[in-house]
């Protein structure tokens, strides 16, 4: 039998992954005691800013398909997303009492009035509205964003964070940005040779980060990159698929399995997007205050997703782009049931595909769900068709 | 909303002035949209809450609103076709029903809500306040107009406060991008005298719409703060705010109110006056507007009058003491964009939906859920728990949508109103005995 030398830290990354209760953010505050551990839900927060007031940025996804969902449902109606959920049942079954504070970000209506409620339910808790500009002009949305960072920090150091210094920002922006470094090879191997490192296995990769510091979850991506170019690996011939659409609300794991097994190699997705919400390094100018770079890095080079607002280029492009840079073959839109950022945008992105000739199909899923049969048999269709005919049936 | 209701509202209400001037406004604004590209006028498409119809008027830009147009389908009877439109090219089920049907109209013609058909937009003004989905929506609708898009982001009072820094963001988007797309349009600089003298029309208006709302404090409530409320607000949400017509629409209509208190008169209904007012309510959340009329006699047969509603609110709050102020111009107006309801963070609508329970002295509180508008929806069943607590006072739920039929079940909905209404009853009774 041949010993995958990767095992060790996908089991690692997986452990960390499936960590819903937080059980290592409370064996990071034993360890860090007086420190502060800072929740946010998706999509994007500022960890270098939360990491240089010395508190630990916690990425929220809900409990998946780990949980019973009973207190959280009796809070929402029949149409509202399942993220939410399982995000109140795990703050009312005490696991989110390692968490000094919650940060809210403006990506729906949503998360948005989840915040309120948390407010509501918790009030001892810190929880703030981040409202991420749509005004990307520096000086009009950069202001005000730098602003909204700048009150954060305040308020958070009002809680016993500690104050927001420049050098100590740069120095977290540069941690940061070795992470991104790492991320992005790991992206590369996928891209080159999907068959070396799966889909399912970046996933798991990336995911163990949630909760970890940008410098400790870099070694772990290190590590596993040292490995993955050493292990031993079969060409498989499978479509190459971008997956769309499940930036907020995850799907199960075993969905992303279900995908792969279907015959789809997910060269690039929008899986928890935050960590990769800007592209490239994150630069801070010779004289220029890292706060206001930070932001600065938001507004210009922000991913293209549902929540944030395309301004002036084409509604699209950039997915029509990712595919063609990552060779895909194909796009798999996966939007949470009743997520209004991707299935509104959807029509739009659709529209660009068929203008580009770029094959697609859709389903949707929520973070419980238990059947993939169907979403397996459609993907193994799509995947059919694609190699059979360059396009989808 | 308000054409509908002035052609079925029943022959005493149709005597009103107000009423009268509220349905000419409404037939010459679209009849200037009609002959607006003949005429060479230009026009501004843009959304209820945190609109800047007075910087429009001082431009004389005419404005479009696609949630109006979306609820007029809805009581005209053709959303359900213009949803399925919509859903047959590719629009999700679960998505936003004024959005749909918006989307489904336009390719079935854009006809109005007066037979007429309307232009398309020179200009797309995305004031993005208190809603996720006014983003994607003109995002959709950039893709079938060539034209250009304006966006005014509203920042949220999750604090139920405006800071500084806020009202600068909002104020230099205006200074720097709204006004300027604004003039390119327009073809000529804003007069900011003009935008002044609308600005103090405005607040005149204004004043006088309180007082209407204040009204509902007399026993018996000379209005329906809700189902009534839909048709006051009319003008003010709407093209109209910053006009003659609407301060002098205001005006009357306040006199009538008072004429009504004074006279110990109940609101007008479908039916006619309410004889006996059974039950104040306060209710949270929009209508629904396939089924208005039943919705509303659902309450008003039974002797139930709303006398403070939110949805009357999210194109703006007045009764907290916002004016818009000729002398602060942009200021105001950012200050307004940001106080519309559904951009106030939940314990801020929780504290407003408990003063109006108490300030109007309401025997319960209805929530009526819509399935489109997460913006409302999302919190309400905590809401309901925590106004409980801290009123005293019950409170029912019910679920429908704004403008998709299907949502509305109307046997089902009705049974949780009655059933909520006996319990009002039993209540009042134990409290007699």
């Amino acid at each position: 039998m041949t010993i995958d030398p990767a095992a060790p830290v996908l089991d690692r990354a997986r452990a960390l992954a499936e960590d819903v209760t937080l059980r290592g953010v409370e064996r990071w505050k034993r360890v860090n005691p007086g420190r502060l551990a800072v929740g946010y839900m998706p999509i994007y927060a500022p960890r270098p800013l939360l990491e240089a007031i010395g508190c630990l940025p916690v990425a929220i996804f809900g409990a998946g398909d780990s949980l019973d969902v009973i207190r959280g449902d009796s809070y929402f109606q029949s149409y509202i997303c399942r993220i939410p959920r399982s995000t109140i049942e795990l703050a009312l079954g005490g696991h989110f009492a390692a968490l000094d504070g919650m940060l809210f970000p403006s990506i729906c209506d949503v998360i948005r009035n989840l915040g309120g409620m948390f407010k509501l339910l918790f009030p001892d808790l810190y929880t703030s509205y981040l409202d991420l500009p749509q005004n990307f002009d520096r000086e009009v949305g950069g202001k005000f964003f730098a602003l909204e960072l700048r009150r954060i920090a305040r308020e958070l150091r009002e809680r016993g964070a500690l104050p927001l210094e420049p050098d100590r920002l740069r120095a977290a922006i540069d941690t940061e940005n070795a992470r991104r470094r790492a991320l992005a090879r790991l992206d590369s191997v996928r891209q080159r040779e999907p068959w070396r490192l799966r889909a399912t296995e970046a996933y798991l990769a990336v995911r163990a980060g949630a909760a970890l510091e940008a410098a400790a979850h870099t070694e772990l991506l290190e590590e596993l990159l040292a490995f993955v170019e050493r292990r031993p690996a079969r060409v498989v011939d499978n479509v190459r698929v971008v997956l769309a659409g499940s930036f907020c609300e995850q799907p199960p794991f075993d969905l992303i399995v279900a995908l792969e097994k279907a015959g789809c190699d997910i060269v690039d997705d929008d899986f928890q997007l935050g960590l990769r919400m800007i592209e490239g390094d994150i630069v801070v100018g010779p004289d220029e205050n890292p706060v206001d770079a930070l932001a600065r890095a938001y507004l210009e080079r922000g991913r293209a997703t549902a929540s944030r607002y395309i301004a002036n280029e084409e509604k699209g492009a950039k997915l029509v782009q990712t595919v063609r840079d990552c060779n895909a073959d194909g796009v798999i839109f996966a939007a949470a049931s009743f997520c209004d950022p991707a299935l509104l945008d959807q029509p739009m992105l659709e529209a660009a595909l068929r203008t580009a000739g770029i094959p697609h199909t859709s389903f949707k899923f929520s973070e419980n769900t238990g059947q993939f049969q169907v979403i397996r048999e459609q993907a193994g269709a799509f995947s059919d068709a694609v190699k059979l005919w360059g396009a989808a049936s | 909303m308000t054409q509908a209701f002035a052609a079925t509202a029943t022959s005493e209400a149709s005597k009103d002035r107000s009423q009268l001037r509220q349905k000419r406004m409404i037939a010459d604004h679209f009849d200037k949209l009609a002959r607006a590209k003949e005429e060479g006028k230009k026009v501004v498409y843009t959304f209820v809450p945190g609109n800047v119809t007075e910087l429009l008027g001082a431009l004389d830009l005419l404005p479009v609103l696609p949630e109006i147009n979306a609820l007029q389908s809805g009581m005209r009877g053709r959303s359900a076709g213009y949803i399925a439109e919509a859903e047959k090219a590719g629009h999700s089920e679960d998505v936003c029903t004024y959005v749909k049907c918006d989307i489904g109209m336009l390719k079935s013609g854009n006809i109005g809500p007066t037979g007429q058909k309307l232009p398309p937009p020179d200009l797309l003004l995305l004031s993005y306040t208190g809603c996720f989905t006014f983003l994607k929506w003109f995002e959709l609708l950039k893709q079938e107009y060539q034209c250009p898009v304006v966006l005014l982001h509203v920042p949220y009072q999750t604090e139920g406060t405006i800071s500084p820094e806020m009202r600068t963001y909002v104020v230099e988007q205006i200074e720097r991008e709204v006004i300027p797309a604004l003039e390119r349009v327009a073809g000529r600089k804003l007069d900011r005298d003009e935008l002044s003298r609308r600005l103090s029309l405005s607040a005149q208006a204004e004043t006088d719409l309180v007082r209407v709302w204040e009204s509902a404090r007399h026993r018996p409530s000379p209005i329906d703060g809700y189902f009534g409320g839909v048709y006051y607000v009319g003008p003010i949400f709407s093209s109209f705010r910053g006009t003659e017509d609407a301060a002098l629409y205001y005006s009357e209509l306040r006199q009538e109110v008072e004429e009504r208190a004074a006279l110990g008169q109940g609101p007008a209904t479908p039916d006619g006056s309410m004889a006996e007012e059974r039950y104040r309510l306060v209710v949270e959340g929009p209508p629904n507007w396939t089924s208005f009329y039943d919705f509303w006699r659902m309450f008003s047969r039974e002797g139930a009058v709303v006398v403070a509603s939110t949805y009357t609110r999210v194109g703006g709050l007045y009764d907290t003491g916002f004016r818009h102020d000729p002398a602060r111009p942009l200021e105001s107006l950012a200050e307004y964009c940001m106080g519309c309801y559904t951009n106030l963070g939940l314990p801020k609508r929780l504290e407003l939906l408990e003063r109006y329970v108490k300030e109007y002295e309401a025997d319960g509180f209805l929530i009526n859920s819509v399935k489109s508008c997460n913006s409302f929806s999302v919190g309400q069943l905590l809401l309901q728990r925590k106004l409980e607590e801290r009123t005293g006072v019950p409170g029912g739920f019910i679920e429908s949508d704004l403008v998709d039929p299907r949502y509305f079940g109307k046997a089902n909905i009705e049974n949780r109103v009655q059933s909520f209404l006996q319990m009002l009853a039993g209540r009042k009774n134990r409290g007699r005995t």
